[in-house]
């Protein structure tokens, strides 16, 4: 692959490939936008650069992750996404065929998850100035009548609970990038999970607060929430599900599970009565079966995200401000 | 007419020093009154005669010889009255008299809890006494303070003894200037005060008793031989109590507790009792039986020391396992006598918790967290308000050095050294583990008691709530706040947080700065006192240049210094984790020291290669190359750690950070008279000064490992040369630095051998070594270091 104005060939064949895999209507009328009538109710957009390496690692790839990444964005405000916009970043040397399957593998996810790539732009850098490829997805989505999520809704004694195992994407990414060589592969989590979304917001349409928590893990998510919502977090480490395997790869590697990143688990936070239900639905969708009720919402000015540990200790999740650097002198 | 005023300061309210005054004035005869006011005691005397100028003089005298026990009189001040209306005041006054306490604001704080004192002792023991057996009895020169305080000005209303009204022969004491409980706030008998009671671990009353609760006290001293664990809630906290001779209890502690190495303190009833299992210098009797009666670490007693008397019965096998020393203290309250009054051996008392977690204050709260680990709860209705952990002492380097500073120490003003008198007022939050706060108002530090590790829940409310308090005791209202380098630390997550929210001047300090500033203000060291040379050593701490530090030579003084050399920075696989599994520091080590091969090619028949080979060194190995959550540090206490590991001293997995340093020291400690020359360390230039590089101790230890050497043949070698290195290499940069003087901080230095070894070599060369004695040398001390760095940055 080349860069530049000289590139013409290039930029042709990139045009076929993506016609070849992104088959939809808007996108082969091939004008440099999508017209489109917005649909009834409320809007969500939301956009993600995706930048990973490695780009190929097991459970997916940077085209199904730049898919998940937006449609879940989108899909934490309850929405159901509709379209998706697409911009490359290549790097001058790209492996063709490493950029066939990125694009395959995007459009099968976007196609699975049903929603639409209605327009898209590719650019190439020169050598040395990309990594391989960057993509960057804008996702619009429409939110039911009634529906109203959002990070500040948590109230006190509310019932937080995550929808599966936490942190295998981040050490499925870490483990191929730095070919630790772990017994046993751990898959990245990596999914779409607006179907999920539907069938909790179905059950329980004043769910008050759902997040992804992808960069930074869990913790990082419920400090956020805790913030955004002015209130305090109460959670349970028994609770909370993690494989024994990515909990033996994070010993290993000094590691908190708790503050890796996932692709494919959301967040839920609802009011008390509703918990069991929610539960029940979310364990019903093949995407939350393993979900948990891993704690409570409390007062709290100081917002502290408090978790009793398995020895009946209690501990604070610190938001992270360094690298996890050690604090013991 | 003529009249004189004297001005005490110091610690002189809420310790019966008024009373004290008094007494003295009526014996010698002197006419005046006494007061406590914003700036202390303010006495006023007539001086008309020659007879009564002399008369003052021989008070004076007597007055600094017999001040109470918890007083401390810092100053002295003596001036000639020339205001008429107070003279004619004095002139018409009839005697000596206690006048009411002047109402400006009391400056003058809170004072430490006190261990009972004799008189009090013997009245408890005295059935005729009407405070026979009673666990709360206390007076002016004895009982708790900061335990029970809720606020100032110091008054029981303001105490935990609020509910508890004086009785009339209580109110006759208190408000009597003869009386040894003359204003003493925590005053109580069995009619008025606090009651005590005994519930089993379903929490069903025992022994409801008597008044004076000697019955719930016997019936639990019964259950202690019986050898059943027993909760006890003491003044600042509640303790976890065995028969520490009885196996199979200390055993089932340590099992309920999930504490499995670390020493257990224990109690004995008297001198006697103590010189049963240790050897005790007449030094070491003294601060055991001083107010603050801590918790001494004392040499084990192996023989029978000339004139130490008979052996005791034996300890547990359990009770400081892989130890040189044992953890010794005396009865501090009532309570404790009473329960110990019969024993003749030790009694285990450990702190009422989980490992990890603070202790327990409140009653439900023990019975509820407490349930596990109890067969029984000794239980009282006098709430502890503050907790207040028992503090660690050990005589090192001839001196008692504090190893944690609690109960009996804390509060105590420490005077700041010359310079730094006009400090503004601020507050120092102090580090992650070991937390302690530090205010600074009215040039005085004071240091907080120790607050604990912040990673825990209820210790950082604690943290929060203790600022509070000593900000209202103290009544300071800091305009700056202090905090670690560190950008993950609790404390310095807080401390950002209020500044940003209060407008509050941020001031943060590099850790080895801190503790550099902690020893210098400790010895007075004065503002203008110029660059001293700093020897810092501890666990780790985020560095200047945003590096993992912990074995550092600073050249510098309280406004800045220069990083002149340090350790070799090495690996630490995992993080917190090569923390907790020494393990890694080992191999990391070696990794360095030539690579792994060498070491397994050329010692592959020893049980440490063997033992390291079963651990994921591949995976290590590819973590320190690939710098994956493989921080560099130049780390004292990870090379401790290491050489621990190389001879499988101490816990495979540390929960207690210093574990297996500890273990090396005491390791070493019996073999540390057969060893002159200690392993080699070499010097190496680094990008920003010399490196002390231990390749060549690895290449030393290993030979003699593979020689059959014994584990503490070669633990007292790396002390030894350890200890050289640093002493040599400490002393020539002092010296090409024109710099005489040598400051020793940071938890390594809490190591009895090495602090003893580098003090002696460098004293020997004739540098002055300057020491911690009452503020700890680990991250205990960093709230003072950082207050007194800030405090010189603010005062330029
Ligand atoms: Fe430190
Ligand atoms: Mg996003
Ligand atoms: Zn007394
Ligand atoms: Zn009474």
């Amino acid at each position: 692959l080349s860069h530049g104005s000289g590139g013409r060939a290039m930029a042709q064949l990139i045009s076929e490939l993506f016609q070849r895999h992104l088959d939809d209507e808007l996108l082969l009328q091939g004008n440099d936008q999508a017209l489109f009538q917005p649909p009834p109710g409320r809007l969500v957009m939301s956009t993600d650069g995706h930048v990973i390496s490695p780009l190929f690692f097991p459970g997916g790839d940077i085209g199904s992750l730049a898919v998940h990444g937006t449609v879940n964005d989108v899909a934490m405000a309850g929405a159901r996404p509709l379209y998706l916009a697409v911009g490359f970043i290549l790097e001058e040397g790209f492996p063709l065929a490493d950029l066939a399957r990125i694009v395959e593998s995007l459009a099968r996810a976007a196609k699975a998850a049903g929603v639409a790539v209605v327009t898209g732009d590719t650019k190439v850098v020169e050598r040395g100035k990309g990594d391989g490829v960057f993509i960057t997805t804008t996702g619009i989505g429409v939110v039911p009548d009634g529906i109203t999520i959002s990070g500040d809704q948590a109230r006190p004694n509310d019932r937080i609970l995550v929808s599966g195992w936490i942190g295998d994407h981040g050490v499925a990414i870490l483990s191929q990038r730095e070919n630790l060589g772990f017994e046993t592969q751990i898959q990245s989590d990596s999914a779409a999970l607006h179907t999920l979304v539907a069938s909790m917001i179905a059950t329980v349409p004043d769910l008050h607060c759902l997040r992804d928590p992808t960069r930074g893990g869990l913790a990082t998510t419920l400090n956020e929430l805790a913030h955004q919502s002015g209130v305090g977090m109460q959670i349970r480490e028994t609770d909370i599900p993690i494989r024994s395997e990515v909990a033996a790869a994070c010993e290993l590697l000094g590691l908190d599970p708790l503050y890796v990143a996932n692709e494919g688990k959301l967040v839920a936070i609802c009011p008390p009565e509703q918990a069991t239900r929610l539960l029940a639905a979310m364990r019903a969708h093949p995407l939350g079966v393993d979900a948990s009720i891993i704690g409570e919402v409390v007062e709290d000015p100081q917002h502290f995200v408090q978790m009793e540990t398995g020895f009946g200790g209690s501990r604070i999740l610190d938001w992270l401000v360094g690298e996890q650097l050690p604090r013991i002198c | 007419m003529q009249a004189e005023s004297i001005r005490v300061r110091g610690l002189v309210q809420g310790v019966g020093f008024r009373p004290t005054v008094w007494r003295l004035a009526r014996d010698c005869g002197l006419v005046g009154d006494v007061r406590n006011d914003g700036e202390g005691v303010l006495i006023r005397v007539l001086q008309d005669s020659p007879r009564e100028a002399s008369a003052v003089s021989v008070f004076l005298t007597r007055l600094v010889a017999e001040c109470p026990p918890l007083a401390r009189i810092d100053h002295l001040e003596r001036s000639v009255i020339h205001d008429e209306q107070i003279l004619a005041e004095l002139g018409g006054a009839e005697g000596f008299q206690i006048l009411a306490s002047a109402a400006t604001a009391a400056h003058t704080g809170i004072v430490p809890d006190a261990a009972t004192c004799a008189t009090c002792a013997a009245e408890i023991a005295d059935p005729a006494n009407r405070r026979h057996g009673y666990a709360f009895t206390n007076c002016t020169h004895c009982g708790p303070r900061l335990s029970i305080v809720k606020g100032i000005p110091y008054d029981r209303a303001r105490t935990s003894m609020a509910p508890f009204p004086l009785c009339a022969e209580c109110a006759r004491e208190y408000t009597d200037p003869a009386d040894r409980r003359f204003h003493a706030q925590p005053n109580a008998c069995p009619v008025c005060g606090p009651r005590l009671w005994l519930l089993d671990a379903r929490g069903r009353d025992v022994d409801a008793g008597e008044r004076s609760g000697l019955d719930a006290i016997t019936a639990a001293s019964r259950l202690l031989s019986a050898g059943r664990i027993l909760a006890i809630k003491g003044i600042g906290g509640f303790h976890l109590a065995c028969d520490a001779t009885h196996a199979e209890a200390v055993a089932e502690l340590r099992r309920r507790k999930r504490r499995d190495a670390k020493p257990l303190a224990m109690m004995a009833r008297d001198l006697d009792v103590v010189r049963g299992y240790c050897r005790l210098s007449e030094q070491e009797a003294e601060i055991l039986a001083s107010p603050a009666a801590p918790i001494l670490l004392l040499e084990r007693r192996t023989d029978a020391p000339e004139g130490a008397g008979p052996a005791g019965p034996p300890l547990a096998p359990r009770i400081a396992p892989g130890q040189s020393t044992l953890g010794m203290m005396l009865p501090y309250s009532p309570l404790h006598h009473l329960l110990l009054q019969s024993w003749s051996h030790p009694l285990v008392m450990t702190s009422g918790n989980l490992s990890e977690e603070p202790q327990c204050v409140e009653n439900t709260e023990a019975r509820d967290r407490l349930s596990g680990l109890a067969d029984a709860f000794l239980l009282h209705d006098r709430d502890i308000v503050n907790r207040v952990d028992d503090s660690v002492v050990r005589f090192m380097a001839g001196e008692a050095r504090v190893l944690r500073r609690a109960r009996g120490y804390a509060p105590t003003p420490l005077g700041l050294p010359p310079g730094f008198a006009r400090t503004p007022p601020l507050l120092a939050l102090g580090g992650e583990l070991k937390n302690t706060i530090c205010l600074v108002r009215d040039g005085q530090a004071i240091l907080s008691q120790h607050l604990g590790d912040l990673e825990d829940a209820k210790t950082t409310r604690e943290f929060s709530r203790t600022i509070s308090l000593y900000l209202e005791l103290f009544q300071c209202h800091p305009e700056v706040l202090v905090v670690d380098a560190h950008p993950d630390y609790r404390s310095t997550l807080m401390g950002r947080d209020w500044a940003a929210q209060t407008g509050q001047t941020l001031i943060t300090v590099p850790h080895h700065h801190a503790h550099l500033g902690s020893v210098l203000a400790e010895n007075g060291w004065p503002l203008d006192g110029g660059p001293v040379l700093g020897l810092m050593l501890d666990g780790l701490g985020y560095g200047a240049d945003g590096t993992l530090w912990g074995g550092e030579f600073l050249l510098g003084d309280y406004r800045a210094f220069r990083r002149l050399a340090s350790l070799a920075p090495v690996a630490m696989p995992g993080g917190t984790r090569a923390i907790r599994e020494p393990w890694r520091n080992l191999f990391a080590q070696l990794e360095r020291a030539g690579g792994w091969s060498v070491w397994r090619d050329g010692y592959g028949e020893l049980a440490v290669v063997r033992w390291l080979q079963s651990k994921p060194l591949a995976l290590m190995q590819r973590l320190i190359e690939r710098q994956l959550n493989s921080p560099l540090a130049s780390s004292a206490g990870r090379l401790f750690d290491a050489v621990a590991a190389a001879l499988q001293v101490g816990p495979e997995v540390l929960s207690d950070e210093g574990a297996a340093a500890i273990e090396l020291e005491a390791l070493a400690s019996f073999a540390i008279h057969e060893v002159d020359e200690g392993y080699p360390f070499a010097r190496v230039a680094g990008s920003d000064g010399v490196l002390l590089d231990p390749h060549p101790l690895w290449s030393a230890l290993f030979a003699d490992l593979a020689r059959g050497r014994s584990s503490a043949w070669i633990a007292a070698s790396f002390h030894r040369g350890f200890a050289r290195a640093l002493s040599d290499l400490a002393f020539e940069l002092a010296d090409a630095h024109g710099v005489r003087t040598i400051a020793l901080s940071g938890g390594v230095f809490q190591n009895h051998l090495l602090l003893e070894a580098v003090t002696r070599q460098l004293q020997g060369a004739g540098c002055q070594v300057l020491l911690h004695r009452q503020v700890p040398a680990n991250d205990g001390g960093l709230s003072l270091g950082q207050a007194a760095v800030a405090a010189a940055l603010l005062l330029d």
